[in-house]
């Protein structure tokens, strides 16, 4: 067995143990609502705690309250869960047979992993799971367990099934330094983006459902009740999104510097400049919308996950697709 | 609450002056004027006109553009004969450059203008006003935290001491004490203010050297057959894109001689078998008054001579042929471009032979450096390399049509005035030449030799028998360098603008009725700060400790040193 067989064999190695995690991650979803019918069940008989639990999830919440401790000021404050724990330690058991799968796959060719679509894709997913795990460190996200894990299974899937390429050597359009940083700083920046997204979809949930519990109605979709606030949600959305803008300006500034190494000229409105532009201008416009009067909330939220489908459109379908200089997906 | 992440005293959340419109309800020209402006510079209008950037951008990717690719905006009108020129009067191949798409963005940077230049002066402002009275109750604002002074402190010097602190770590700070407490209120960030309006305007500065700057660079190309030599002055172009201002006089006429040319093949993964590995264009560069001196260009390095950057963009094959007339006098000999067609580098090129000979001839050449043969008999080549070459030749004779002052291209025949002698559908067949071979042309007109390029060669070795071309790209853009400036501004400017906190933090020192001094501590976000409260808390730790180390204490003295 070479290298890349094995890299491969650690790959789908990597992808039923995601496979798993994403179950512990849709039980722990499915407990949280069945807590939350336990508690409403509860309210009904005490009409003063339904008083108080409509209070805590109003827009009290300040800026500098919420930035002390997050996922205190859930609803349903919702206590351990086994099958959380489970999930996470089953992400990162995945995670490490990802980073094998990644590193062989380098090993075999030679350079870094990430020449072409397969590889980009196993690269990109690789950050997201990252960056997922690095930020779970810091703030309590696990509730993102079963998007991320998800994105990540149908990504390697699509990557496995349709992107595959055997290795190959770099053709000389692509053998320089800014490869290894355009390219790597790119896919960080995606992986930023992709939990961004996370936040501000359940940030939209949660928004939906503070105004159906403010108008006294029924709510669907229980969990949501023990996430976070959506204030909390947009704010924390808004921080790993800037950094994910941050790195994506970077990319737009790296990957002109290439250009002009290449095809000299550091612009030429080629298609996969266009969209890397235009996601750019989105992001832009979404940061924007958090200081402009009447776009905060969940305008701001439906930017952020116009700017991921983007993200995701470019990869997917501008990579594939659409004529260019940058035909890189090796297919 | 809609200003939370920025400063409160930004220019754009100044409270709209209320009942304006109502106690002026005819508004002047120069009052429409001011409403448009105001509107233009307000956020909403950028918010909206970056949005419709973004749009406005997305048609250029889905049409072929005349910029970056001619070729597919010709086949798109074959394709679509009535849909393109349609497409065409609203500029869609020309989308980066149209009215529409300039509109947005012109209006969108004097947007950015009419709002950079306000806040500059507010913040110039705010840089010199000294930080705002501490507020009477510290107790609801952000990480309040008490600390209890030593006893025989005194409020003035805890005071001093935090005053000290704050400035030792980059606070502005202010004194503010009355009868019963003393207070410091010390504010820090406006770094961030700066940071954003250098982002903003270095754009401006990218927009403005790229817009006017482009003007005064040229881009040309040119194609190199090994042992050819270049002049770098407007003649010795293939083609030429001077820029609006460019003065032709500028250029520095240098020399290039492309020396050789070799390419990488892999031939050990089978997976990749034939791809190329590396390119490189050897060359002699001598510039103007000065000795030659050897060069390379490879593809991600380009030569930067002469004010100008030499690009290594294209390469193949340029067979030299040789035409005779019946008598054996040479009527044409050259080295001749044939461009690649694939992977393996099967390459069509043009001959013609306008004088000389009975008729005038044209001949379309494949050449295959790896000749094989498909089942159906058809030829292609299966390797890119110079393995077992391959010429044939479809000959033509008649009107070479380059009398009639119409420019023709180097790489296309029109045969339409051509009688065919030797193709696949006449009864002689394509002429098939290996290098060094000679063939008799038909109908009696003359020969046509495929020569060796290198005569010397072992028998069976071709490795060197046909030249290489290079096509360059020469590129002069004076503004280059700005353009990176700016972008680096760019990016300096976005990192302290969104990660400098801006802050505001009270340190108060209050006499208690029973004597003793009691210390509060809180802040203030300005913007989103998740570090606020941690930064609270490790100010009032190390004020209080401070306060109780004797080394630093000037209130209480310390015993050993008395
Ligand atoms: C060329 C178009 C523009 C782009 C690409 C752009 C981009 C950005 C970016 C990336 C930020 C966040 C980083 C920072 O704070 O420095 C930002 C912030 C800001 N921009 Fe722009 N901008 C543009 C035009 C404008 C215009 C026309 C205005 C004025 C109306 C404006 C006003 C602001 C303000 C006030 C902020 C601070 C927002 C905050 O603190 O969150 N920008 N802009």
């Amino acid at each position: 067995m070479n290298l890349n067989e094995l890299s491969i064999l650690s790959l789908y190695s990597a992808m039923g143990v995601y496979a798993l995690a994403f179950i512990a991650f849709s039980i722990d979803l499915a407990r949280r609502s069945s807590a939350v019918g336990a508690v409403q069940a509860d309210e009904l008989s005490s009409p003063e705690a339904r008083g108080a639990a409509e209070a805590a999830s109003g827009g009290t919440t300040t800026l500098t309250r919420i930035s002390t401790r997050i996922a205190n000021d859930a609803a349903t404050p919702y206590g351990r869960s086994a099958s959380l724990r489970v999930g996470v330690s089953l992400t990162v058991l995945a995670w490490a047979l990802h980073l094998a799968a990644d590193v062989l796959r380098g090993l075999a060719a030679g350079r870094v992993p990430w020449a072409n679509m397969y590889e980009f894709a196993m690269t990109g997913t690789l950050l997201i799971v990252t960056v997922f795990l690095i930020v779970l460190t810091r703030a309590d996200l696990r509730f993102l367990g079963t998007f991320v894990t998800g994105l990540v299974l149908i990504l390697l899937g699509i990557a496995a099934l349709r992107f595959y390429v055997e290795v190959a050597p770099l053709p000389p359009a692509l053998q320089s330094v800014w490869l290894v940083i355009h390219v790597f700083v790119a896919s960080l920046g995606t992986g930023f983006f992709a939990l961004g997204f996370a936040l501000s979809a359940v940030q939209l949930l949660q928004f939906r459902r503070e105004s159906l519990v403010a108008e006294a109605r029924a709510t669907r979709l229980r969990f949501v009740a023990t996430l976070p606030s959506s204030a909390t949600l947009e704010n924390l959305a808004y921080r790993v999104n800037i950094i994910g803008f941050i790195l994506w300006t970077f990319t737009l500034m790296a990957g002109s510097i290439w250009a002009e190494k290449a095809w000299g000229r550091y612009w030429g409105w080629d298609t996969k400049e266009v969209w890397t532009f235009i996601i750019w201008t989105i992001y832009a416009g979404y940061i924007h919308a958090r200081a402009t009067r009447g776009w905060r909330g969940s305008r701001s939220a439906w930017l952020a996950i116009i700017g991921f489908s983007a993200v995701l459109f470019n990869f997917g379908i501008v990579n594939v697709f659409f004529k260019g200089l940058h035909a890189y997906s090796g297919l | 609450m809609a200003t939370l992440s920025r400063p409160s005293d930004h220019y754009d959340s100044r409270p709209a002056r209320p009942g304006a419109d109502v106690t002026q309800p005819r508004l002047g020209t120069s009052g429409w004027l001011r409403w448009f402006w105001r509107q233009l510079t307000s956020m909403r209008t950028a918010l909206f006109l970056l949005l419709l950037l973004a749009i406005a951008a997305v048609p250029g990717s889905l049409v072929p553009q005349r910029s970056s690719d001619p070729n597919g905006v010709t086949q798109y009108f074959a394709n679509n004969p009535d849909l393109a020129p349609a497409l065409d009067t609203i500029q869609a191949f020309d989308v980066y450059s149209s009215a529409w798409f300039s509109a947005i963005y012109l209006l969108l940077f004097v947007s950015l203008i009419g709002c950079v230049i306000p806040r500059t002066k507010h913040h110039l402002q705010a840089l010199r006003a000294t930080p705002p009275k501490t507020p009477a109750r510290l107790a609801r604002l952000a990480g309040f935290t008490t600390r209890d002074a030593p006893a025989g402190t005194d409020p003035a010097a805890a005071i001093d001491s935090a005053r000290g602190l704050l400035k030792e770590s980059g606070y502005r700070v202010a004194r503010f004490d009355t009868e019963r407490e003393a207070s410091v209120s010390a504010e820090r960030g406006y770094l961030r203010e700066t940071g954003n309006l250098v982002f903003h305007s270095a754009l401006v500065g990218i927009l403005i050297t790229v817009g006017f700057g482009s003007g005064f660079g040229f881009s040309g190309q040119r194609v190199l057959v090994e042992g050819q030599t270049f002049v770098n002055s407007l003649l010795a172009y293939d083609s030429f894109n001077p820029g609006r201002f460019f003065d032709d006089a500028g250029l520095d006429p240098y020399k290039l001689k492309l020396d050789d040319f070799t390419v990488d093949y892999e031939t050990e993964n089978l997976k990749a078998f034939g791809q190329p590995l590396d390119f490189t264009a050897d060359v002699t560069v001598t510039p103007r008054g000065e000795d030659p001196e050897p060069a390379a260009v490879k593809v991600n390095a380009p030569l930067r001579t002469g004010g100008t950057d030499v690009y290594l963009l294209g390469n193949g094959y340029a067979p030299t042929i040789t035409v005779k007339d019946p008598a054996g006098k040479v009527v044409f000999t050259d080295s001749i471009p044939f461009l690649p067609q694939d992977a393996n580098l099967t390459s069509l090129g043009v001959v013609k032979v306008p004088d000389g000979l009975k008729k005038q001839v044209g001949m379309i050449g494949f050449f295959y450096p790896t000749q094989a043969e498909a089942q159906s008999g058809a030829y292609f080549s299966s390797f890119p390399d110079l393995e077992y070459p391959l010429l044939t030749l479809n000959v033509y004779a008649g009107d070479l049509g380059l009398d009639e002052g119409v420019p023709t291209s180097v790489y296309s025949l029109d045969t339409d005035k051509m009688d065919a002698l030797a193709t696949r559908t006449t009864t002689v067949k394509p002429l098939e030449l290996k290098p060094g071979e000679t063939q008799q042309l038909p109908g009696g007109l003359g020969s046509v030799t495929f020569e060796e390029a290198n005569p010397g060669a072992k028998k069976g070795d071709f490795s060197g028998s046909v030249l290489r071309f290079a096509s360059f790209d020469i590129h002069h853009d004076p503004t280059q360098g700005w353009v990176l400036l700016f972008a680096v501004l760019v990016l300096l400017g976005l990192l302290t603008s969104l990660f400098v906190p801006r802050r505001r933090v009270w340190v108060k020192a209050v006499r208690q009725d029973d004597g003793s001094v009691r210390l509060e501590y809180a802040g203030l976000a300005r913007g989103d700060d998740p570090a606020l409260e941690a930064a609270v808390a490790a100010l009032a730790d190390r004020h209080s400790a401070r306060l109780t180390s004797p080394a630093s204490a000037p209130l209480a003295p310390a015993p050993e040193q008395t």
